[in-house]
């Protein structure tokens, strides 16, 4: 669906986005990742055409942007950053007005659809009031209403959550699995991490415009090979398992150990207390900070030279044992 | 998209609060000069000024002139000058460009809106100021005051201000002296206003390039704005006399040769000329950076 090859951009002797070779494939929920100022917005900016590349090539729906993204964009609907709207006008006033102002959509369909996309994202009741009266929340509603107007296979969204509230944020992540279920790709970036993981099924990572990972989420939260036991009596239990438990927090042990059932069973057959047994995976964050530096907004912070640039496809960083978090980098 | 962009003029209050304003100027105007019953002398003041009060129906020409020197290209420039600058700002023309709108279609599309609302406002101007004519100043009244009907009636040498006042016999006279008739004062009003509409395309063509350029809508439209005020600084100074011809305010009061009889075309012609270049060379300007640009607003 988006497939773009060493793409760079530069603004003047800035490098905002550095040969990334992206790819999303049709029916993903994919996830950009990346700190503030890593190049996202610029680089979903080429895909629209908005921003035009120094160097590479980029291939929306199997057509070359920017050449043909006439083409293409009417079979996208897109959130670019805020959402933005004519605020003297309604919510409906401005989406039948964008709607207009494309070469392809149908006159006749227009308010049917105008109504069913604000129906979709929860928007149905608005009246008449000017958006200038709107909340945040109910901008970025409208934003989303505006992508799904027409209908698209491929829905392209900058931060689509930004200033909604937990119920807001849990009714679109609804919205995107069951508009990805019909069939409609979906590729959005966000700092979000909770988000992210509960929605994307793949994730690409940008480090100060470089893509440093790109992967199905479920092959990077394979199980670490350890599991996490809390019992009553960590004493008995790190005495039955010699050797295996690799830290001790309390009544909590991180336990080497690849088949939690066997493991399991060797602590009851000791007589070990167990209250719960859960096999360790990595969280998001660990697997992004891991990859990543500092963000654009901080300053005087050593770069991380990024070990695994560009893995490998299916290499996996090796695993981090759960501590304490890197301390907080020193901001100048 | 054309009809998208004229929507959205016609919906928003400030081109209503603006064309209410020009009309209003023309209409203090007469208030006061029907209150007092002073005219400018012949020759001093804005055009035509002092043959209105004898004569109501010239004051569509009357208040054109009145008009013409700020605040119909100030109206102009802030409306063209917002047109993508302003969507840039706002946020929408990122919205509009990937819904998809091609840039040369929404750049054409700006530019049909600004010229619509250059002749609206033309058109506002002369038909209130017509109205405010008859009924306030009217041509009785040059009877009752009787402040010599013939005095403006003096065709005027190329320098002076341009008068016109009302012959003897009722019909309106030209500058030159000779009387016209009902249909050809219509007819010329209507050239003056379309002289002076295509005079407001070359600050609109300006103002659209600067707002290709920059985010900000005013300072497009206040760029544009410089750029008339060195014109007519330049045209009034001897020692520019080299560069005037090409001055854009150069011909913008040749529409007055309109109502000379029969109408003297030079100017007139020069002055479409002039405008045509401006308008086909800035919107080219315009264009070319606006297809070019990366839109990160």
């Amino acid at each position: 669906m988006i497939t773009t090859r060493n793409l760079t951009k530069r603004f003047g002797r800035i490098e905002a986005v550095r040969d990334v070779s992206l790819d999303v494939r049709e029916g993903d929920r994919y996830g950009l990742l990346g700190p503030n100022g890593s190049g996202k917005s610029t680089l979903v900016r080429m895909l629209l055409g908005l921003v035009y590349a120094t160097s590479g090539s980029i291939s929306v729906l199997g057509e070359p942007v920017p050449r043909h993204v006439g083409r293409v964009l009417p079979e996208i609907g897109a959130v670019i950053e805020e959402p933005a709207a004519y605020p003297h006008l309604s919510g409906r006033a401005n989406l039948r007005l964008l709607d207009a102002a494309g070469p392809d959509a149908s006159r006749r369909t227009r308010r049917r659809r105008v109504d069913e996309a604000l129906e979709q994202v929860g928007l149905a009741g608005i009246d008449k009031r000017p958006v200038r009266a709107y909340s945040l929340g109910m901008r970025q509603r409208l934003g989303l209403a505006a992508a799904l107007v027409r209908r698209p296979r491929l829905l392209i969204l900058d931060e689509p959550t930004n200033g909604l509230d937990p119920r807001g944020i849990r009714d679109i992540r609804d919205l995107l699995t069951a508009l990805n279920g019909e069939g409609v790709t979906v590729f959005l970036s966000s700092h979000l991490l909770p988000e992210v993981s509960a929605l994307c099924t793949r994730i690409g990572v940008l480090d100060a415009g470089r893509l440093v990972l790109q992967e199905q989420l479920a092959s990077l939260q394979e199980p670490t090979g350890r599991v996490l036991v809390s019992t009553d009596d960590p004493e008995r239990a790190v005495a039955s398992l010699d050797g295996l438990v690799e830290r001790r927090d309390g009544a909590d042990l991180v336990v080497r150990s690849p088949d939690p059932a066997a493991l399991n069973a060797r602590l009851v057959a000791a007589g070990v207390p167990v209250r719960s047994l859960m096999v360790q995976r990595r969280s998001l964050e660990e697997i992004v900070l891991e990859v990543t530096g500092a963000g654009s907004d901080q300053f005087g912070v050593p770069a991380v030279t990024p070990g695994g640039t560009n893995l490998p496809h299916g290499g996996l960083p090796p695993p981090v044992p759960p501590g304490p978090p890197d301390p907080p980098a020193e901001t100048l | 998209m054309i009809t998208v962009e004229l929507f959205k003029l016609v919906r928003r209050l400030r081109t209503w609060v603006s064309i209410g304003l020009i009309c209003a100027l023309p209409l203090v105007v007469a208030i006061f000069i029907a209150v007092t019953h002073i005219a400018p002398a012949p020759g001093q003041g804005s055009a035509f000024l002092s043959a209105v009060l004898n004569e109501g129906q010239l004051y569509p020409a009357a208040a054109l002139a009145l008009v013409l020197p700020v605040f119909l290209p100030v109206a102009v420039a802030v409306v063209a000058g917002d047109s993508i600058a302003g969507e840039a700002t706002a946020g929408t023309l990122r919205y509009l460009l990937a819904r998809p709108v091609g840039r040369t279609r929404l750049l054409v599309a700006k530019l049909v809106a600004v010229i619509t609302f250059a002749v609206i406002a033309v058109a506002a101007v002369a038909v209130t100021s017509y109205a405010t004519g008859v009924l306030i100043l009217g041509p009785s009244r040059a009877a009752a005051v009787g402040t010599g009907g013939l005095s403006g009636s003096i065709a005027p040498g190329a320098g002076g201000a341009p008068t016109a006042g009302l012959q003897p016999g009722g019909s309106i006279t030209s500058l030159s002296g000779a009387p016209l008739t009902t249909l050809e004062l219509v007819e010329r009003v209507l050239g003056a206003m379309a002289f002076i509409t295509v005079s407001m395309l070359g600050v609109a063509a300006i103002a659209l390039f600067l707002s290709t350029l920059t985010n900000s809508a005013i300072g497009a439209a206040l760029g544009s704005l410089a750029a008339l005020v060195i014109s007519e600084i330049l045209v009034t100074l001897n020692a520019a006399s080299a560069v005037q011809p090409y001055l854009p305010t150069r011909y913008w009061l040749a529409w007055i040769d309109f109502f000379r009889q029969p109408i003297f075309w030079p100017d007139i012609q020069r002055g479409f000329a002039i405008q045509a270049v401006y308008v086909a060379v800035f919107l080219a300007a315009a264009w070319a950076n606006f297809a070019t640009r990366d839109i990160t607003t």
